[in-house]
C-alpha cells in the first residue's frame, strides 16, 4: 500500500463551547477522489479550513505524503501542495481569468514576463483538463461554471497535488456538473488527489472511490463509494432511518387561486430581471420554478411577496393585487391570504438578533391576537404561540427564549415554515425551503407543505435543487434569463431535459 | 449558549472600562504634576458629597438623559442621530417661544406646554434629516450634523435680531414671566421635609426625564412601532419582507429622536436659565451619544451612564474651580471615559469572555471528571 496523500491523525477543534471536530482521523490515497458527505453543521467545512490552514487545531496532526507537515497559514498550505476551491468564489472581478490566476503568485515586481508564462501554462492546463478558459475574459463577463474553472486553474497553477472542492455544484446546472466531473476525472487521470465536500448524495455516489461521512463533529464512518448505497449514507449522516422521496398521492387541482399575466420586473439598476411571464397556481397544487440561481426567480417571489414592484397583472383568488404603491407591501399580500417563506431566512424569514418568540408574530404582528389593548402588545400570548408552533412542529430546542441566530439552519427553517404554513394561507409562496436544512428536517418540510397541498391550498415552490423541484411538483416551469422556458408534467420529463431548458436550450419538444 | 453571565456584560464590563479610564486619567494627571488622588477626592466629594453638589450633578444628569435616550431611540433603527445638539437648540426656542408669549396660569400647565412644544421644534429640526435619508439616501450623520451648525446660526440670528429685548445688552431673550418658573428639587424634596440645597438648578424636569426613560422602555419593548423600529435596524431586508415601510420607521424613529432632543430644553432653558442665552445646549446633544453608548441604548442603562456623565462633568467644575488643573482636563477625562466604554468596549469583552469560557470549562471538566 502506498503511502496516503493525506493523513489527518486525531484532529479536534473548538470553539468556545462547541466542539466542531472530535478526533478525527482520515487517510487520502493519492489519485483518488474522496467524498465528505456530512449535514450542515457537522464540522465538514471545519475540518478543510483545518487542512488549508484557516484554523489551527486543539489537537492531532496533518501528514501530508507521509511527512507531518504544520500548515499554520494558507502560504503553507498551497507551499504543500494543496489547492482550494471555495463555495463563494475569491476572484476579482474587473480582473482578466490571466490577471486572477497569477494574482499572489507574481514573479517579481514586472508583470509581463509572469503573465507571459502563465498564458502558455494556461494553454497547456487547458489542453490536459478540458479546461478551457479564455484567458483575457473579464471575470464579470463570464458565467459561474466558467469562473469556478478559474478557480480550479488558479489552484494548478500554483502546482497543487491535492485539490479541495467545498460544495462545487451549488450554483451550476446539471450539465456544468457534469462537465466539472469531466475535469475531476481527467485530474484525477493525472494522478492529483480530489476531496470533494458536498452533501449531495447523488454526486458522491457518481464521482467518488472513497467517502468519509461526517456527523456532529465526529467521522462516522469511511468506505469505499461502490460498497455503499445512497440509503445507507443518508441513514450514517443523520443517525437514524430516513425518507429520501416524498410520498405523495397525486394532485387534485381547484380553481385557479393565483394567476400572473405579463409581469415584468425592472431593478434599481435599470436591468429587466423578469420579461413578460404568466403563468398560474391552481389550489391543491404545487407548481416548482426549477431553474439555475439568478435567472429571475427572486424577483418573483419578491413582487409576489409585496417588496418588489412590477407591472403586469396578478389575480388572486380573481382579484387583482397592487403591483406597485403603498398598497403594495408584505402585510398587504398576509392580508389577501399570502404567506410567504422566503428564499432567505437569515435576510429575510427572520430577525436573527430576536428571540424565537418575537420571530413567530413577524409579518403578522399587527393581527389582534398579539396585542394586549390598544398600545401594547401581548407577550404572553407571542410566547405561547411560539411554543405551540415548537411543538407541532418540533422545533429543538424547543426554547421560545433562545436567539433566533442561536437555532440550527433548520430549526430556523421549520420556525419560518411553522409561521408561515399555520396561517392557512390560501397561497404559499415557498423560496429554497430546503437550502441548508439537514435531511432530517428537509423530509419534516417537505411532508408539511404536501399536507398543506392535500388541504387545497396552492403552492408556488421555487427551488435551485432540481431533485427537490422533481419529487414534490405537480407541474414544473422552468425559468431562464426572467423568462419561464417551458412547463413540464415531472412524470413526462427527466433531469436531462430540464437541465438543458435551464442553460435556456429548447429541445424539439417545447 | 451564552458567553458569559448577563450581570457580567451589564455591570462587570462598564465598571472595568471606567477603572481603566480612570486609572489613565490619574496618569494624565501625575503627568501635569498634580496629585491625582487629591483631585479624585475633589470631583467626587464636589459632585455627590453634599445636596449643593448632588443638586448640579442631578441637573446636567437631566440633560443627557434627555440626549442620551434620543440617540439610544435612534440606535434601536440603526439611525445614528449625531444632531441631538441643533434639535435640543431648537427645543429651546420652542420653550421661549411658549414661556414668552402664552399666559400661563400655573408652572404645571406651562411645564405641559413647554414640553409639547420644545419636542415639537425638536422634533421638526430632525424631520428633514430624517426625509432625506428616507427618501433620497442623504447619510443622516452628515445631514444631521450640518444641521447643528444651521440651528446655531438660526438662533445667533434670532437671539441677536429678533428676540433680544430693546436696549438688552446680551443676545438672550427677555426673562420668563415668574408663573413658568418650575420648583427645584429644594421645593419639591421641602414638601415632603427633606431638606435640599436651595442654590442648585435641579429641577422637576429632572421627574420629567424618568417619565421618558419608562416611556422609552415601553414604546421600544413593548409596542408594535417598537417592535417595528427594532426589527428594522436589526435588518432592513427582514423588515421590507414582513411589510415594515423602512420610510415610515426612519421618520417616526428620527421625529422621536429628535422630540427627546429638544425636551432637555425645559431642564436648561425653562428650569434653570429661566431666559433662552446663546449656545444654552453647552454640548449635552454630544454628551448624549457617548451615554447612549455606555448605556447600550437600554433606558436604565442611559439614565445610569447620564448620572455618571452628571458627576463628571459637575465634578470637573470643581476641580477647574479649586485647582490648577485646567478646564480642558475635564474633557480629557470625559474623553477617556467615552473611549474606554464606548470605543474600545471590545478591549474589556474579548478577555473578559475568554475567561468565563475558560473558568466554565473547567467547571464542567472538573464535574465531568467526578
Amino acid at each position: 500500500m502506498s503511502t496516503p496523500a493525506i493523513e489527518l491523525k486525531g484532529i479536534s477543534k473548538a470553539f468556545g463551547p462547541v466542539q466542531a471536530n472530535k478526533d478525527i482521523s482520515i487517510r487520502v490515497m493519492p489519485g483518488t477522489i474522496h467524498g465528505i458527505i456530512g449535514e450542515n453543521g457537522a464540522g465538514k467545512s471545519t475540518l478543510m479550513s483545518i487542512l488549508y490552514g484557516f484554523y489551527k487545531a486543539d489537537a492531532g496532526e496533518i501528514w501530508i505524503n507521509g511527512k507531518k507537515t504544520e500548515i499554520p497559514d494558507s502560504q503553507h498550505a498551497i507551499r504543500a501542495g494543496i489547492g482550494m476551491v471555495f463555495q463563494h468564489f475569491k476572484l476579482v472581478e474587473n480582473f482578466t481569468v490571466l490577471e486572477n490566476v497569477v494574482l499572489g503568485a507574481e514573479d517579481g515586481a514586472l508583470l509581463r514576463p509572469t503573465l507571459a508564462r502563465a498564458r502558455a501554462q494556461l494553454k497547456k492546463l487547458a489542453e490536459e483538463y478540458e479546461l478551457n478558459v479564455d484567458p483575457d475574459a473579464l471575470i464579470e463577463d463570464i458565467g459561474v461554471g466558467m469562473q469556478q474553472r478559474v478557480e480550479i486553474l488558479k489552484s494548478l497553477y500554483r502546482q497543487a497535488d491535492i485539490l479541495i472542492l467545498d460544495e462545487p455544484t451549488g450554483v451550476l446546472t446539471p450539465a456544468e456538473a457534469d462537465h466539472l466531473f469531466r475535469i475531476l476525472e481527467s485530474l484525477k487521470r493525472e494522478g492529483k488527489t480530489i476531496i470533494l465536500i458536498t452533501h449531495k448524495l447523488r454526486e458522491i455516489m457518481e464521482i467518488t472511490d472513497t467517502v468519509s461521512v461526517m456527523r456532529r463533529g465526529e467521522m462516522t464512518a469511511t468506505v469505499r463509494t461502490a460498497d455503499t448505497s445512497p440509503p445507507e449514507l443518508a441513514e450514517l449522516m443523520v443517525g437514524r432511518k430516513v425518507l429520501l422521496r416524498v410520498e405523495k398521492a397525486p394532485a387534485r387541482p381547484g380553481d385557479k387561486v393565483l394567476e400572473v399575466r405579463n409581469l415584468s420586473v425592472t431593478d434599481d439598476k435599470g436591468v429587466k430581471r423578469i420579461k413578460d411571464i404568466s403563468f398560474e397556481v391552481r389550489a391543491g397544487e404545487i407548481l416548482g420554478i426549477a431553474g439555475v440561481a439568478g435567472n429571475g426567480q427572486s424577483e418573483l417571489l419578491e413582487a409576489l411577496g409585496g417588496y418588489q414592484s412590477a407591472t403586469g397583472t396578478i389575480l388572486v383568488n380573481g382579484q387583482p393585487i397592487d403591483l406597485t404603491g403603498s398598497k403594495s407591501d408584505g402585510r398587504t399580500r398576509r392580508d389577501r391570504g399570502i404567506a410567504h417563506v422566503p428564499e432567505d431566512r437569515q435576510r429575510e424569514g427572520l430577525i436573527m438578533d430576536f428571540q424565537a418568540w418575537e420571530n413567530v408574530a413577524f409579518g403578522y404582528h399587527h393581527r389582534p391576537e398579539y396585542q394586549k389593548n390598544r398600545f401594547l402588545m401581548d407577550h404572553a400570548a407571542m410566547k405561547a404561540d411560539c411554543e405551540r408552533k415548537m411543538e407541532r412542529f418540533d422545533v429543538r430546542p424547543p426554547n421560545p427564549m433562545l436567539l433566533a441566530k442561536s437555532f440550527s439552519g433548520g430549526n430556523q427553517q421549520k420556525l419560518v415554515v411553522a409561521r408561515e404554513i399555520e396561517r392557512n394561507p390560501d397561497l404559499l409562496l415557498v423560496g429554497q425551503p430546503t437550502r441548508g436544512v439537514d435531511i432530517g428536517a428537509i423530509e419534516f418540510i417537505h411532508q408539511q407543505l404536501v399536507a398543506l397541498r392535500d388541504q387545497g391550498k396552492a403552492i408556488l415552490l421555487v427551488s435551485v435543487e432540481l431533485d427537490e423541484i422533481l419529487s414534490l411538483s405537480d407541474r414544473i416551469a422552468v425559468m431562464f434569463d426572467g423568462q419561464i422556458m417551458g412547463e413540464r408534467m415531472p412524470a413526462e420529463t427527466t433531469a436531462k431535459e430540464l437541465g438543458l431548458l435551464m442553460a435556456g436550450i429548447r429541445g424539439e419538444a417545447a | 449558549m451564552q458567553k458569559m453571565p448577563a450581570w457580567a456584560d451589564v455591570v462587570l464590563i462598564p465598571l472595568i472600562s471606567l477603572l481603566l479610564a480612570a486609572i489613565l486619567s490619574g496618569l494624565v494627571i501625575l503627568a501635569i504634576g498634580e496629585n491625582p488622588w487629591e483631585a479624585l477626592k475633589l470631583m467626587i466629594s464636589g459632585s455627590v458629597g453634599s445636596s449643593y453638589a448632588w443638586g448640579y450633578t442631578l441637573y446636567y444628569a437631566t440633560n443627557f438623559i434627555f440626549t442620551g435616550l434620543a440617540v439610544a431611540i435612534a440606535f434601536h433603527s440603526r439611525m445614528f442621530n449625531i444632531g441631538g445638539e441643533g434639535q435640543a437648540m431648537l427645543g429651546g426656542l420652542g420653550v421661549a417661544y411658549v414661556c414668552l408669549f402664552i399666559p400661563w396660569p400655573h408652572w404645571s400647565l406651562a411645564l405641559i406646554g413647554a414640553t409639547a412644544a420644545s419636542a415639537l421644534f425638536g422634533a421638526a429640526w430632525a424631520a428633514l434629516p430624517a426625509y432625506l435619508q428616507a427618501r433620497r439616501g442623504s447619510h443622516i450623520v452628515i445631514t444631521t450634523i450640518m444641521f447643528n451648525f444651521i440651528a446655531a446660526a438660526f438662533l445667533n440670528y434670532l437671539l441677536v435680531n429678533v428676540l433680544k429685548p430693546m436696549g438688552a445688552m446680551d443676545p438672550a431673550t427677555a426673562k420668563f414671566p415668574a408663573p413658568t418658573h418650575l420648583p427645584s428639587l429644594h421645593d419639591i424634596l421641602g414638601a415632603f421635609g427633606i431638606p435640599f440645597s436651595k442654590a442648585a438648578p435641579a429641577n422637576v424636569a429632572l421627574l420629567v426625564a424618568i417619565l421618558a426613560c419608562v416611556g422609552v422602555w415601553l414604546l421600544v419593548w413593548r409596542t408594535r412601532l417598537g417592535y417595528e423600529i427594532r426589527a428594522f435596524g436589526h435588518s432592513e431586508s427582514a423588515a421590507k419582507y414582513a411589510g415594515i415601510s423602512p420610510t415610515r420607521i426612519i421618520m417616526l424613529s428620527m421625529l422621536i429622536s429628535g422630540g427627546l432632543a429638544g425636551m432637555m430644553a425645559i431642564n436648561n432653558v425653562m428650569g434653570e436659565a429661566e431666559r433662552l442665552v446663546l449656545n444654552s445646549t453647552e454640548g449635552a446633544g454630544f454628551i448624549g451619544i457617548a451615554v447612549a453608548l455606555m448605556g447600550r441604548s437600554h433606558p436604565l442603562g442611559v439614565f445610569l451612564a447620564a448620572i455618571l456623565f452628571g458627576i463628571l462633568y459637575q465634578g470637573g467644575a470643581e476641580l477647574a474651580l479649586w485647582t490648577n488643573i485646567p478646564r480642558e482636563m475635564i474633557v480629557v477625562i470625559q474623553a477617556l471615559v467615552i473611549l474606554f466604554t464606548g470605543a474600545l468596549d471590545n478591549m474589556v469583552r474579548m478577555p473578559l469572555e475568554k475567561l468565563f469560557l475558560a473558568i466554565r470549562r473547567g467547571q464542567s471538566a472538573t464535574t465531568a471528571g467526578e
